[in-house]
Protein backbone atom coordinates (compact mmCIF):
# COMPACT_ATOMS: atom_id res chain seq x y z
CA UNK A 1 0.00 0.00 0.00
CA UNK A 2 2.83 2.40 0.88
CA UNK A 3 4.61 1.43 -2.13
CA UNK A 4 1.78 2.10 -4.47
CA UNK A 5 1.23 5.25 -2.61
CA UNK A 6 5.19 6.58 -3.54
CA UNK A 7 4.76 5.74 -6.96
CA UNK A 8 1.74 7.73 -7.34
CA UNK A 9 3.30 10.52 -6.22
CA UNK A 10 6.08 10.23 -7.97
CA UNK A 11 3.52 9.84 -11.15
CA UNK A 12 2.54 12.77 -9.74
CA UNK A 13 5.26 15.06 -9.14
CA UNK A 14 6.24 13.86 -12.95
CA UNK A 15 3.21 15.03 -14.25
CA UNK A 16 3.43 18.67 -12.63
CA UNK A 17 6.75 19.51 -13.83
CA UNK A 18 5.85 18.17 -17.02
CA UNK A 19 3.43 20.40 -17.08
CA UNK A 20 5.28 23.85 -15.74
CA UNK A 21 8.06 22.49 -18.53
CA UNK A 22 5.68 22.34 -21.59
CA UNK A 23 4.21 25.86 -20.35
CA UNK A 24 7.19 27.62 -19.93
CA UNK A 25 9.09 25.94 -22.87
CA UNK A 26 5.70 27.77 -24.99
CA UNK A 27 5.72 31.18 -23.51
CA UNK A 28 3.62 30.92 -20.42
CA UNK A 29 3.93 33.65 -18.39
CA UNK A 30 5.39 32.59 -14.91
CA UNK A 31 2.61 33.09 -12.37
CA UNK A 32 0.02 31.75 -14.64
CA UNK A 33 2.56 28.12 -14.58
CA UNK A 34 2.86 28.32 -10.79
CA UNK A 35 -1.11 28.90 -10.53
CA UNK A 36 -1.56 25.73 -13.05
CA UNK A 37 0.92 23.49 -10.80
CA UNK A 38 -0.40 24.61 -7.55
CA UNK A 39 -3.93 23.82 -8.22
CA UNK A 40 -3.08 20.26 -9.72
CA UNK A 41 -1.20 19.70 -6.52
CA UNK A 42 -4.35 20.58 -4.55
CA UNK A 43 -6.33 18.17 -6.26
CA UNK A 44 -4.00 15.49 -5.77
CA UNK A 45 -4.20 16.71 -2.21
CA UNK A 46 -0.46 17.78 -1.93
CA UNK A 47 -1.77 20.88 0.46
CA UNK A 48 1.68 22.71 1.10
CA UNK A 49 3.34 22.69 -1.80
CA UNK A 50 5.37 24.91 -3.21
CA UNK A 51 7.01 25.52 -6.74
CA UNK A 52 9.74 28.46 -7.78
CA UNK A 53 9.42 29.14 -11.59
CA UNK A 54 12.06 31.09 -13.94
CA UNK A 55 12.50 31.22 -17.11
CA UNK A 56 15.70 28.69 -16.80
CA UNK A 57 14.33 26.37 -14.67
CA UNK A 58 11.34 25.25 -12.68
CA UNK A 59 11.60 23.77 -8.83
CA UNK A 60 8.52 21.77 -7.04
CA UNK A 61 8.84 20.84 -3.23
CA UNK A 62 5.70 18.70 -2.58
CA UNK A 63 6.15 18.72 1.18
CA UNK A 64 8.19 18.98 4.06
CA UNK A 65 8.81 14.96 3.80
CA UNK A 66 9.28 14.34 0.44
CA UNK A 67 12.15 15.49 -1.93
CA UNK A 68 11.90 18.87 -4.12
CA UNK A 69 12.04 18.15 -7.77
CA UNK A 70 14.03 20.16 -10.22
CA UNK A 71 13.54 20.57 -14.27
CA UNK A 72 15.76 22.19 -16.03
CA UNK A 73 14.26 24.44 -19.28
CA UNK A 74 16.45 25.03 -22.26
CA UNK A 75 14.55 26.32 -24.81
CA UNK A 76 12.33 28.61 -25.36
CA UNK A 77 9.68 30.00 -27.91
CA UNK A 78 5.96 31.14 -28.69
CA UNK A 79 3.71 28.17 -28.79
CA UNK A 80 0.07 29.20 -27.58
CA UNK A 81 -1.46 26.76 -28.83
CA UNK A 82 0.59 24.26 -26.08
CA UNK A 83 -0.31 26.63 -23.48
CA UNK A 84 -4.03 26.51 -24.24
CA UNK A 85 -3.56 22.29 -24.49
CA UNK A 86 -2.01 21.92 -20.97
CA UNK A 87 -4.21 24.28 -19.54
CA UNK A 88 -7.21 22.21 -20.64
CA UNK A 89 -5.87 19.49 -19.26
CA UNK A 90 -5.06 20.84 -16.05
CA UNK A 91 -8.33 21.89 -16.04
CA UNK A 92 -9.91 18.38 -16.24
CA UNK A 93 -7.86 16.79 -13.98
CA UNK A 94 -8.47 19.05 -11.38
CA UNK A 95 -12.47 19.10 -12.01
CA UNK A 96 -11.91 15.34 -11.60
CA UNK A 97 -12.58 14.48 -15.34
CA UNK A 98 -9.25 12.97 -15.76
CA UNK A 99 -7.31 10.62 -13.52
CA UNK A 100 -3.70 11.20 -12.61
CA UNK A 101 -1.98 8.39 -15.59
CA UNK A 102 -4.73 9.97 -18.56
CA UNK A 103 -3.29 13.80 -17.28
CA UNK A 104 0.57 12.31 -17.55
CA UNK A 105 -0.49 10.78 -21.09
CA UNK A 106 -1.83 13.31 -22.72
CA UNK A 107 1.30 16.05 -21.32
CA UNK A 108 2.90 13.55 -22.57
CA UNK A 109 1.24 13.17 -26.37
CA UNK A 110 1.30 17.08 -26.03
CA UNK A 111 5.27 17.21 -25.24
CA UNK A 112 5.97 15.27 -28.31
CA UNK A 113 3.75 16.60 -30.88
CA UNK A 114 4.75 19.43 -33.21
CA UNK A 115 1.58 21.74 -33.10
CA UNK A 116 2.98 24.96 -35.25
CA UNK A 117 1.66 25.69 -37.99
CA UNK A 118 3.65 24.53 -41.38
CA UNK A 119 7.05 27.10 -42.07
CA UNK A 120 5.91 28.37 -45.49
CA UNK A 121 2.61 28.99 -43.61
CA UNK A 122 4.03 31.09 -40.83
CA UNK A 123 6.46 33.18 -43.38
CA UNK A 124 3.14 34.08 -45.64
CA UNK A 125 1.49 34.97 -42.25
CA UNK A 126 5.24 37.39 -41.55
CA UNK A 127 4.46 38.72 -44.83
CA UNK A 128 1.19 39.87 -44.47
CA UNK A 129 1.92 41.31 -40.73
CA UNK A 130 4.74 43.42 -42.95
CA UNK A 131 2.38 44.81 -45.88
CA UNK A 132 -0.44 45.42 -43.10
CA UNK A 133 1.79 47.28 -41.10
CA UNK A 134 3.47 49.33 -44.04
CA UNK A 135 -0.16 50.94 -44.91
CA UNK A 136 -0.96 51.04 -40.83
CA UNK A 137 1.80 52.96 -40.43
CA UNK A 138 1.31 55.46 -43.62
CA UNK A 139 3.06 54.06 -46.08
CA UNK A 140 2.32 54.29 -49.67
CA UNK A 141 0.37 51.51 -51.67
CA UNK A 142 3.41 51.08 -53.96
CA UNK A 143 5.88 49.78 -51.33
CA UNK A 144 3.22 47.31 -50.04
CA UNK A 145 4.94 44.15 -52.28
CA UNK A 146 8.45 45.27 -50.95
CA UNK A 147 7.59 45.18 -47.72
CA UNK A 148 5.56 42.41 -48.33
CA UNK A 149 8.62 39.91 -49.34
CA UNK A 150 11.10 41.42 -47.58
CA UNK A 151 9.09 40.81 -44.23
CA UNK A 152 8.69 37.57 -45.09
CA UNK A 153 12.18 37.09 -46.47
CA UNK A 154 13.63 37.98 -42.70
CA UNK A 155 10.90 35.89 -40.98
CA UNK A 156 12.55 32.83 -43.36
CA UNK A 157 16.20 33.60 -42.64
CA UNK A 158 15.67 34.13 -39.05
CA UNK A 159 13.63 30.88 -38.71
CA UNK A 160 16.78 29.10 -40.77
CA UNK A 161 19.09 30.48 -38.83
CA UNK A 162 17.49 29.56 -35.28
CA UNK A 163 17.72 25.82 -36.76
CA UNK A 164 21.13 25.85 -37.37
CA UNK A 165 22.49 27.69 -34.60
CA UNK A 166 20.30 28.29 -31.72
CA UNK A 167 21.22 31.50 -30.76
CA UNK A 168 18.73 33.46 -31.16
CA UNK A 169 20.52 37.13 -30.83
CA UNK A 170 22.14 36.40 -33.65
CA UNK A 171 19.16 35.12 -36.07
CA UNK A 172 17.77 38.26 -35.07
CA UNK A 173 21.08 40.55 -36.07
CA UNK A 174 21.21 38.99 -39.56
CA UNK A 175 17.08 39.18 -40.05
CA UNK A 176 17.61 42.96 -39.37
CA UNK A 177 20.73 43.50 -41.25
CA UNK A 178 18.81 41.73 -44.15
CA UNK A 179 15.64 44.00 -43.97
CA UNK A 180 18.37 46.73 -43.89
CA UNK A 181 20.31 45.29 -46.99
CA UNK A 182 17.11 44.67 -48.87
CA UNK A 183 15.53 48.02 -48.36
CA UNK A 184 18.44 50.09 -49.09
CA UNK A 185 18.57 48.11 -52.41
CA UNK A 186 14.77 48.50 -53.28
CA UNK A 187 15.38 52.46 -52.48
CA UNK A 188 18.43 52.12 -54.64
CA UNK A 189 17.36 50.24 -57.80
CA UNK A 190 14.33 53.46 -57.76
CA UNK A 191 11.98 50.88 -57.20
CA UNK A 192 10.22 51.88 -53.48
CA UNK A 193 9.57 55.34 -52.36
CA UNK A 194 10.23 55.79 -48.54
CA UNK A 195 12.88 53.34 -46.73
CA UNK A 196 11.62 54.33 -43.45
CA UNK A 197 8.24 52.66 -43.66
CA UNK A 198 9.49 49.46 -45.84
CA UNK A 199 11.91 48.94 -42.75
CA UNK A 200 9.81 49.53 -40.23
CA UNK A 201 6.93 47.12 -41.40
CA UNK A 202 9.48 44.83 -42.16
CA UNK A 203 10.76 44.49 -38.72
CA UNK A 204 7.51 43.78 -36.81
CA UNK A 205 6.97 40.42 -37.32
CA UNK A 206 10.66 40.21 -35.11
CA UNK A 207 9.15 42.24 -32.22
CA UNK A 208 9.51 41.10 -29.20
CA UNK A 209 5.79 41.57 -27.92
CA UNK A 210 5.31 38.54 -25.99
CA UNK A 211 8.45 38.76 -24.23
CA UNK A 212 7.31 42.52 -23.60
CA UNK A 213 4.03 41.71 -22.33
CA UNK A 214 5.39 38.82 -20.34
CA UNK A 215 7.87 40.67 -18.50
CA UNK A 216 5.33 43.70 -17.63
CA UNK A 217 2.80 40.74 -16.26
CA UNK A 218 5.73 38.91 -14.04
CA UNK A 219 6.54 42.19 -12.72
CA UNK A 220 3.75 42.99 -11.97
CA UNK A 221 2.83 39.89 -10.03
CA UNK A 222 5.33 39.99 -8.15
CA UNK A 223 8.05 37.04 -9.78
CA UNK A 224 10.85 39.39 -9.98
CA UNK A 225 13.50 36.83 -11.29
CA UNK A 226 11.57 36.02 -14.35
CA UNK A 227 10.29 39.53 -15.00
CA UNK A 228 13.25 40.72 -15.12
CA UNK A 229 15.13 38.25 -17.14
CA UNK A 230 12.28 37.93 -19.14
CA UNK A 231 13.16 41.56 -19.58
CA UNK A 232 16.69 41.28 -20.87
CA UNK A 233 15.93 38.53 -23.51
CA UNK A 234 13.18 41.43 -24.44
CA UNK A 235 15.87 44.02 -24.28
CA UNK A 236 18.72 41.87 -26.53
CA UNK A 237 16.38 41.19 -29.17
CA UNK A 238 15.44 44.72 -29.56
CA UNK A 239 19.02 45.54 -28.98
CA UNK A 240 20.27 42.93 -31.49
CA UNK A 241 16.97 44.23 -34.37
CA UNK A 242 18.40 47.95 -33.97
CA UNK A 243 22.13 47.29 -34.65
CA UNK A 244 21.20 45.32 -37.98
CA UNK A 245 19.02 48.26 -39.10
CA UNK A 246 22.05 50.45 -37.73
CA UNK A 247 24.75 48.69 -39.21
CA UNK A 248 22.82 49.22 -42.42
CA UNK A 249 22.22 52.57 -42.24
CA UNK A 250 25.50 54.25 -41.01
CA UNK A 251 26.75 53.11 -44.36
CA UNK B 1 -8.56 58.20 -42.95
CA UNK B 2 -9.95 55.29 -44.01
CA UNK B 3 -11.90 53.50 -40.93
CA UNK B 4 -12.81 50.31 -42.74
CA UNK B 5 -9.48 49.41 -44.47
CA UNK B 6 -7.84 50.14 -40.98
CA UNK B 7 -10.08 48.04 -39.60
CA UNK B 8 -9.51 45.27 -42.02
CA UNK B 9 -5.42 45.52 -42.10
CA UNK B 10 -5.20 45.58 -37.92
CA UNK B 11 -7.99 42.22 -37.84
CA UNK B 12 -5.37 41.01 -40.67
CA UNK B 13 -2.60 41.64 -39.39
CA UNK B 14 -3.29 40.47 -35.83
CA UNK B 15 -4.62 37.29 -37.60
CA UNK B 16 -1.15 37.27 -39.04
CA UNK B 17 0.36 37.53 -35.95
CA UNK B 18 -1.76 34.84 -34.60
CA UNK B 19 -0.10 32.48 -37.19
CA UNK B 20 3.41 33.30 -36.34
CA UNK B 21 2.65 32.80 -32.66
CA UNK B 22 0.62 29.30 -33.44
CA UNK B 23 -2.63 30.41 -31.44
CA UNK B 24 -5.03 27.90 -31.30
CA UNK B 25 -6.73 27.70 -34.77
CA UNK B 26 -10.28 28.25 -33.81
CA UNK B 27 -9.27 31.30 -31.54
CA UNK B 28 -7.54 33.11 -35.05
CA UNK B 29 -10.60 35.28 -35.74
CA UNK B 30 -11.07 36.59 -32.11
CA UNK B 31 -7.40 37.44 -32.25
CA UNK B 32 -7.72 39.57 -35.44
CA UNK B 33 -10.82 41.35 -33.14
CA UNK B 34 -8.52 41.61 -30.37
CA UNK B 35 -6.13 43.48 -32.62
CA UNK B 36 -8.74 45.30 -34.50
CA UNK B 37 -10.32 47.04 -31.56
CA UNK B 38 -7.51 48.03 -29.82
CA UNK B 39 -5.82 49.27 -32.65
CA UNK B 40 -8.99 51.42 -33.34
CA UNK B 41 -9.34 52.75 -29.93
CA UNK B 42 -6.01 53.72 -30.79
CA UNK B 43 -6.37 55.88 -33.28
CA UNK B 44 -9.94 57.53 -32.50
CA UNK B 45 -8.27 58.60 -29.34
CA UNK B 46 -5.15 59.62 -30.98
CA UNK B 47 -7.09 61.89 -33.43
CA UNK B 48 -9.28 63.54 -30.56
CA UNK B 49 -6.39 64.13 -28.01
CA UNK B 50 -3.47 63.89 -30.06
CA UNK B 51 -1.74 62.13 -27.44
CA UNK B 52 0.36 58.86 -28.34
CA UNK B 53 0.77 57.85 -24.73
CA UNK B 54 -2.65 58.34 -23.94
CA UNK B 55 -4.14 56.46 -27.05
CA UNK B 56 -1.68 53.67 -26.43
CA UNK B 57 -2.95 53.61 -22.72
CA UNK B 58 -6.38 53.34 -24.59
CA UNK B 59 -5.24 50.79 -27.04
CA UNK B 60 -3.83 48.70 -24.82
CA UNK B 61 -6.55 48.62 -21.98
CA UNK B 62 -9.15 47.84 -24.60
CA UNK B 63 -7.00 45.05 -25.96
CA UNK B 64 -6.59 43.62 -22.29
CA UNK B 65 -10.38 43.62 -21.73
CA UNK B 66 -11.60 42.10 -24.51
CA UNK B 67 -8.69 39.81 -24.23
CA UNK B 68 -9.44 38.78 -20.41
CA UNK B 69 -13.89 38.70 -21.97
CA UNK B 70 -12.82 36.33 -24.78
CA UNK B 71 -10.40 33.93 -22.09
CA UNK B 72 -13.18 33.43 -20.11
CA UNK B 73 -15.66 32.48 -22.76
CA UNK B 74 -12.93 30.28 -24.44
CA UNK B 75 -11.48 28.93 -21.05
CA UNK B 76 -8.22 29.71 -22.38
CA UNK B 77 -5.24 31.77 -21.01
CA UNK B 78 -5.95 35.58 -21.87
CA UNK B 79 -2.01 35.79 -22.99
CA UNK B 80 -3.65 33.17 -25.84
CA UNK B 81 -5.67 36.99 -27.17
CA UNK B 82 -3.64 39.56 -25.88
CA UNK B 83 -0.17 38.89 -27.43
CA UNK B 84 -1.33 39.84 -31.44
CA UNK B 85 -3.21 42.54 -30.52
CA UNK B 86 -0.81 44.28 -28.41
CA UNK B 87 1.68 43.96 -31.03
CA UNK B 88 0.34 46.64 -33.19
CA UNK B 89 0.72 49.39 -30.28
CA UNK B 90 4.72 48.71 -30.22
CA UNK B 91 6.14 51.73 -30.88
CA UNK B 92 8.46 50.33 -33.45
CA UNK B 93 8.77 53.68 -35.64
CA UNK B 94 9.87 55.85 -32.93
CA UNK B 95 12.42 53.67 -31.82
CA UNK B 96 13.38 52.78 -35.35
CA UNK B 97 13.60 56.88 -35.71
CA UNK B 98 15.52 57.31 -32.52
CA UNK B 99 18.19 54.48 -33.82
CA UNK B 100 18.11 56.05 -36.98
CA UNK B 101 19.13 59.61 -35.68
CA UNK B 102 21.64 57.81 -33.05
CA UNK B 103 23.22 56.46 -36.21
CA UNK B 104 23.11 60.17 -38.05
CA UNK B 105 24.76 61.83 -35.07
CA UNK B 106 22.03 63.41 -34.31
CA UNK B 107 21.92 62.48 -30.23
CA UNK B 108 19.41 64.96 -28.85
CA UNK B 109 16.79 63.98 -31.77
CA UNK B 110 17.41 60.36 -30.49
CA UNK B 111 16.81 61.06 -26.87
CA UNK B 112 13.43 62.61 -27.44
CA UNK B 113 12.43 59.89 -29.54
CA UNK B 114 13.71 56.99 -27.01
CA UNK B 115 11.91 58.95 -24.70
CA UNK B 116 8.88 58.84 -26.31
CA UNK B 117 9.37 55.12 -27.29
CA UNK B 118 9.63 54.06 -23.59
CA UNK B 119 6.90 56.38 -22.50
CA UNK B 120 4.62 54.49 -24.91
CA UNK B 121 6.02 51.18 -23.93
CA UNK B 122 4.94 51.96 -20.11
CA UNK B 123 1.69 53.11 -21.65
CA UNK B 124 1.26 49.61 -23.27
CA UNK B 125 2.54 48.30 -19.67
CA UNK B 126 -0.06 50.35 -17.51
CA UNK B 127 -2.71 49.19 -19.56
CA UNK B 128 -2.61 45.69 -19.24
CA UNK B 129 -2.22 45.87 -16.16
CA UNK B 130 -4.85 48.47 -15.07
CA UNK B 131 -7.46 45.83 -17.33
CA UNK B 132 -5.91 43.02 -15.46
CA UNK B 133 -6.72 44.53 -12.00
CA UNK B 134 -10.71 45.91 -13.39
CA UNK B 135 -11.19 42.45 -14.50
CA UNK B 136 -10.02 40.70 -11.57
CA UNK B 137 -12.26 43.29 -9.42
CA UNK B 138 -15.42 42.79 -11.42
CA UNK B 139 -14.91 38.68 -11.39
CA UNK B 140 -13.97 38.30 -7.54
CA UNK B 141 -17.61 40.64 -7.21
CA UNK B 142 -19.56 38.63 -9.24
CA UNK B 143 -17.80 35.45 -7.25
CA UNK B 144 -19.09 36.76 -4.00
CA UNK B 145 -22.83 37.54 -5.53
CA UNK B 146 -22.68 34.00 -6.68
CA UNK B 147 -21.80 32.55 -3.54
CA UNK B 148 -24.27 35.05 -1.37
CA UNK B 149 -27.09 33.42 -4.05
CA UNK B 150 -26.33 30.23 -3.32
CA UNK B 151 -25.98 30.98 0.41
CA UNK B 152 -29.68 32.61 0.53
CA UNK B 153 -30.97 29.85 -1.80
CA UNK B 154 -29.78 27.08 0.91
CA UNK B 155 -31.27 28.74 4.11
Amino acid sequence: MNQAGETRRELALDCFLLAGKIMMESGAETYRIEDTMIRMAVSQKMMDSHCFVTPTGIMFSPSNELATRFVRINSRRTDLERVALVNAVSRRLVSGELTLQQAYDEMLIIDQTDYMFPLQIQVLAAAVASGCFLILLGGGWEDLPFAFIIGGTAFYIVEMILIQTRVKFFAEFVGALAIGSLASLVIYAGLGQDLDTIIIGSVMPLVPGLLITNAVRDLMAGHFVSGLSKGAEAFLTAFAIGAGIALVLSF
Amino acid sequence: MNWPLEAFLSFLAAGAFGVVFNTPRRTLVSCGLVGMSGWLIYRMYYLVSDDSVQATFAGAFAVALVAHILAKKFKMPMIVFSIAGIIPLVPGSRAYNSMRSIVENNYLEAISFAADALMISGAIAMGLVFAEVLMQLVFNYQAKRMQKKIGMTRN
